[in-house]
């Protein structure tokens, strides 16, 4: 639960004897060029660590694919050039160059994109449920702390922070579709629909949100758990505020101090937390698709790895990594917004 | 040390004896603080129990155990006498098994999180000492670090450095240092600011006097409650590394142990005794650490005691 608190990070700059030189725009600005910086930073790493690979480069790319030796030839002939030229080709366009998928045999990017949209769809779901079902249930228990409510939450959510997602996801399985138990044809067992229907109906639809359940119950258990830790814990700092003495010496009700004075502050950490893990949850991803068989880029990446077929592999990476740097900017923007004292 | 300057009149004591009374006083007061509270000795506990499960396996369970060719019992049976928890695909009794994993995952755990604290606690610090460019660079490394999505790393540098157990440990070390590297650096920044920092530096005390006499001792106490807290995700790394099959090469351990579950089909055939104990020892162990880290952040940072 390492959680990395920008407003610290942002005190303890400025007990450095920086001065606050204030504005959103420049505050934005330095963050997204922090941010270029990154990805230049996850651009030479990419290209480093590939090269690193043991055994021969050209045997890895061109495992299992028909190449001539003439196309030999012009990938060892690339290989061999000064390692700066190699790198420059690369960084010119990441995503397609010599990059050739070795177990699809195509361009690496056109074998990622139809991947895409059903991680999209399944994150986008479990995040906001886990958000929304988080958040209540940290201010719930956060805001009476000590009660039975509390103590069975915080509970749950410290064993559903102790599970491995894909044992999770293993066990809605066995419980929903095998064993005993199981109600037959009550959920399917794989897949995002069922072979034959067509997606672009309303029937289709209601085929992938049946697929959806399973995978999209257990990404939200997995995540819930740490969104409603964070709010409580960050509640639970607001308690001991003057203001929210304040507020109730006004004669406020005790629904309405939360609401309206605790609870906004209280998100804070929260929300930012939600943003620097959406592009970690893609991530996270890879071994509950790899259980459903949701066709997404993590059932994508299980495959990649399972070859290995290492073009795919290092394109991966590279979405993944970009992914994270640009819902960080996000998160840091949207903290400045909500918070003016990281303004610095 | 300051510590001759406050004892003049007594008996001189040597500073190094009079640092190791206090640091002796000082660790009865946290334990005796540990004890009260409940959820972190059940979690020490159950710790307990398992690093004992984990070094007494060879005593009581033969390497037959787990050979493939001396298998007795029928593939995928259900918990009878004979087998307490079943068998797995090869006719293998699972209990062995389960309990000869929690060896391969508390051992990776532990190592892999030697590895991130020393990372983590010496860039933290450093790079919280350091102003100017090194300070600098050391904070942007950490914060790129943090940025890479944890698991394409793993997967990616399991895949670069091929399987063994030092590698597996290597991975997990090198990826989780971070987190850690940014607590430091805070809680160095803050220890820095105080008069006897200053007071060090007035003194001719270099930059090694200051890191490992003054501002290591004021954030060791953080430093110990995140390894607990780290051990934790290092071992949920591990378990999750044996699923995707980038654990350690032909080792049992819980992971591998899921792993076998989902790849033998045990989920269609609804072998539940298969599942279930590798995954709850799994969130046994990662949840007592949790306790006994929380517990541990509570003892240490008065701030916290109220939760």
């Amino acid at each position: 639960m390492t959680v990395a608190d920008p407003a610290a990070a942002a005190l303890a700059e400025a007990t450095q004897g920086r001065r606050p030189s204030g504005g959103m725009l420049r505050y934005t600005v330095r963050r997204v060029l922090t941010a270029l910086g990154t990805v230049v930073f996850v651009i030479v790493v990419n290209f480093v660590l590939f090269r690193l690979l043991p055994g021969d480069p050209i045997g890895l790319y061109t495992r299992g694919r028909n190449v001539s030796a003439q196309q030999l030839v012009k990938l060892r002939e690339q290989l061999n050039r000064p390692f700066l030229e190699q790198f420059l080709t690369y960084i010119r366009n990441p995503f397609s160059s010599t990059l050739s998928s070795t177990k699809y045999n195509q361009p690496v990017w056109d074998v990622i994109y139809p991947h895409i949209w059903p991680t999209v769809l399944l994150l986008g779901v479990s995040t906001i449920l886990s958000t929304v079902i988080g958040i209540w249930l940290g201010i719930r228990s956060g805001w009476g702390r000590g009660t039975r409510f509390d103590q069975v939450t915080t509970g749950w959510t410290l064993i559903l922070y102790a599970m491995p997602e894909f044992w999770l996801g293993m066990l809605l399985l066995l419980v929903f579709t095998g064993g005993t138990l199981a109600i037959p044809d009550l959920f399917p067992v794989n897949g995002m629909v069922t072979p034959g229907v067509d997606t672009s109906t309303p029937a289709g639809w209601l085929d992938v949100a049946w697929h959806l359940v399973l995978p999209a119950t257990t990404l939200t258990l997995a995540y819930l758990a740490e969104y409603s830790l964070v709010m409580r814990s960050s509640l639970l700092d607001e308690l001991g505020e003057d203001y929210l003495v304040t507020a109730r010496a006004k004669g406020l009700r005790d629904a309405q101090v939360r609401r309206r004075h605790a609870v906004p502050n209280a998100l804070l950490p929260t929300v930012t937390l939600i943003f620097l893990n959406i592009g970690f949850i893609v991530s996270g991803a890879i071994t509950v698709e790899t259980v459903y068989s949701w066709p997404g880029l993590g059932l994508l990446s299980y495959d990649a790895l399972r070859g290995p077929d290492v073009p795919l592999l290092q394109a991966l990476f590279l979405l993944f990594s970009l992914s994270v740097v640009l819902f960080n900017v996000i998160a840091d923007v949207l903290y400045a917004v909500l918070d003016p004292r990281v303004r610095t | 040390m300051s510590a001759d300057a406050s004892t003049p009149s007594r008996q001189p004591i040597s500073g190094k004896a009079l640092a190791r009374a206090r640091m002796r006083a000082s660790l009865a007061r946290n334990w005796r603080e540990f004890r009260t509270q409940r959820d972190g000795m059940l979690g020490l506990i159950v710790l307990i129990f398992f690093v004992l499960l984990a070094l007494t396996a060879p005593l009581y369970i033969h390497p037959d155990a787990f050979d493939v060719a001396q298998a007795t019992g029928p593939s995928m049976a259900p918990p009878s006498l004979e087998f307490p928890l079943g068998t797995d695909e090869n006719g293998l009794s699972l209990l062995p098994q389960v309990i000869w994993g929690s060896r391969t995952s508390l051992l990776v755990g532990f190592a892999a999180t030697v590895i991130s604290m020393l990372i983590g606690a010496s860039v933290g610090i450093a790079s919280g000492h350091f102003r100017g460019w090194g300070g600098a660079t050391l904070e942007r490394l950490t914060d790129w670090f943090l940025v890479i999505p944890f698991l394409p790393l793993v997967i990616v540098l399991a895949t670069v450095l091929g399987r063994s157990l030092i590698n597996v440990i290597i991975v997990i070390g090198i990826t989780s240092w971070p987190g850690t590297a940014r607590l430091v650096r805070a809680q160095t920044l803050t220890a820095e600011t105080r008069p006897y920092v200053d007071r060090a530096k007035a003194l001719g005390g270099g930059d090694w006097h200051v890191m490992s006499r003054h501002v290591l001792p004021n954030v060791m106490p953080l430093v110990m409650a995140n390894t607990v807290l780290t051990v934790a995700i290092a071992i949920l790394s591990e378990t999750t590394l044996s699923f995707l099959g980038l654990g350690v090469p032909f080792a049992i351990s819980w992971g591998s142990l899921i792993e076998g579950a989902f790849a033998h089909g045990a989920i269609s055939a609804g072998a539940w005794w298969y599942l279930l104990p590798p995954g709850i020892c799994v969130i046994l162990v990662v949840l007592a650490f949790t306790l006994v880290g929380r517990a541990l952040e509570t003892v240490m940072n008065p701030r916290l005691r109220e939760r």
